[in-house]
């Protein structure tokens, strides 16, 4: 069985949340509360950054292989449309504030660190090798955004209100990164994708202490948006996703091809 | 001053004036261990363990082949790290290179010698911990930050100030013995 169109679809969907989220984090430029932060969001975002590049990398042979076009990293980033981008519906919400940036950063990394363990032991061994980087990367990310969700949760009243209103307010996205559909039951069976849906009681174990830690409240609320292959993954996405991609491919839909 | 690189340059110069059409290989790590890392220029990126094996392939002319795995996935430097190895060799009057990206093993700060770790701290830069980050089980939630001797003055009573400092490799620390912040260059 070949599974060269779903493996390009997966591809995407790895490479997309990271870019995606890095582009966020880069809107943080010289507005953090303070310089560390500055420093310490748009670092994550580097990683994150290249990650994604390594992940188009390897999308764009695995299309070639295919018989199609073999895109590069530039064309699949900036010459893509909205409904071509396999990005998880959370890591495309608005910053908001620095909670709202932290709370989504903490239920991001606790996944994607999940994920990328799971992927070191992928069938394909071009997954595995980037897993294996990616992980001791993403280990850094998931202490700091768990550390901030327990000093702004365990802060001020301030400070508390604000971290819970932003996990509250985030919570329903994280239903489809636990959702698998023909494309990931596909690439499950042929051991090459994470099989997400065993991820998620230890992702919810994580979570729930840390927020416990945070006297932060686990939200109640079951209403998750994407779950039903209409999200993210497919290409379905939020209002605010459409002016990120207008503000990120600018250039290159201004001045084609253009290079430094 | 004789630079090591000019001793290479000579050495090389030496055996190509032999019946040895190519720089062996002991030459070629010299000249390479003379290729600074641009963020941190005082070690080498074989001192790093960037370098991961050199090896030739073809017939004559023989192209050189770098075997170079990045320190971080986004590390901005590596283009400018594979231009420099180019520059280098091409110094050594090796002008066939091919610098290949390898991934694998993922690069770990295990890789540091001694020697290098006592730089980075003469550069005020504190080494990494003996550890590497552990991703093999479930890690605590919280994990107490390492405990780093100030760069300068050697106390230990240092406080991480940010997980990222002025690279994704490197947390920002201060020291409450001399007041002073410096990075610490995290295991990895």
């Amino acid at each position: 069985m070949t599974v060269e169109r779903e493996l390009f679809d997966y591809l995407l969907r790895l490479a997309d949340s990271p870019l995606i989220l890095a582009q966020r984090l880069g809107e943080w430029v010289g507005k953090a509360p303070a310089i560390e932060e500055d420093v310490a969001l748009t670092n994550v975002g580097l990683d994150l950054l290249g990650q994604a590049r390594l992940w188009f990398g390897h999308a764009g042979d695995v299309e070639r292989r295919a018989g199609g076009p073999g895109r590069d990293e530039d064309q699949l980033a900036f010459l893509r449309d909205t409904r071509e981008f396999r990005n998880l519906l959370l890591v495309e919400q608005p910053n908001g504030n620095f909670a709202d940036t932290l709370a989504r950063q903490f239920l991001f990394d606790r996944w994607h660190f999940l994920v990328l363990r799971a992927l070191t032991a992928s069938r394909d061994a071009r997954i595995g090798e980037i897993a294996a980087k990616a992980v001791k990367e993403v280990a850094y990310h998931r202490q700091r955004s768990a550390d901030w969700v327990i000093r702004l949760g365990d802060g001020t009243e301030l400070s508390h209100t604000r971290m819970q209103a932003a996990i509250d307010r985030l919570w329903t996205f994280t239903g489809e990164m636990f959702a698998v559909d023909a494309v990931e039951l596909a690439l499950i069976d042929a051991g090459i994708a994470a099989d997400v849906r065993a991820l998620e009681a230890p992702w919810r174990d994580e979570v729930a202490t840390v927020l416990g830690e945070a006297t932060l409240a686990v939200p109640a609320s079951t209403h998750m948006q994407g779950r039903g292959g209409r999200g993210g993954k497919q290409g379905h996405h939020g209002e605010a996703f459409g002016h990120l991609l207008a503000e990120m491919q600018f250039l290159q839909r201004a001045y084609p091809g253009a290079r430094w | 001053m004789v630079t090591p690189e000019q001793q290479a340059v000579a050495a090389a110069a030496e055996a190509a004036a032999g019946d040895l059409p190519r720089p062996d290989a002991d030459a070629i790590w010299r000249v390479l261990a003379t290729v600074p890392d641009p963020e941190v220029p005082v070690v080498s990126v074989v001192e790093l363990g960037m370098i991961r094996a050199i090896g030739w392939e073809g017939d004559e002319p023989a192209t050189l082949v770098v075997r170079v795995t990045p320190t971080y996935s986004g590390c901005p430097a590596t283009e400018a790290i594979a231009e420099d190895i180019r520059a280098a060799l091409g110094r050594l009057g090796v002008a066939r290179v091919r610098v290949d990206i390898v991934l694998a093993p993922a690069w770990t700060t295990d890789w540091i010698g001694e020697a290098a770790r006592e730089k980075l701290r003469a550069f005020g830069i504190a080494p990494p911990a003996a550890a590497r980050i552990d991703v093999s089980g479930i890690s605590p939630l919280r994990q107490p930050a390492d405990a780093v001797a100030c760069p300068r003055c050697g106390s230990t009573s240092t406080v991480r100030v940010s997980q990222f400092g002025s690279t994704p490799c490197k947390a920002q620390y201060r020291c409450r013995g001399c007041r002073e912040p410096f990075d610490y260059f995290k295991p990895h």
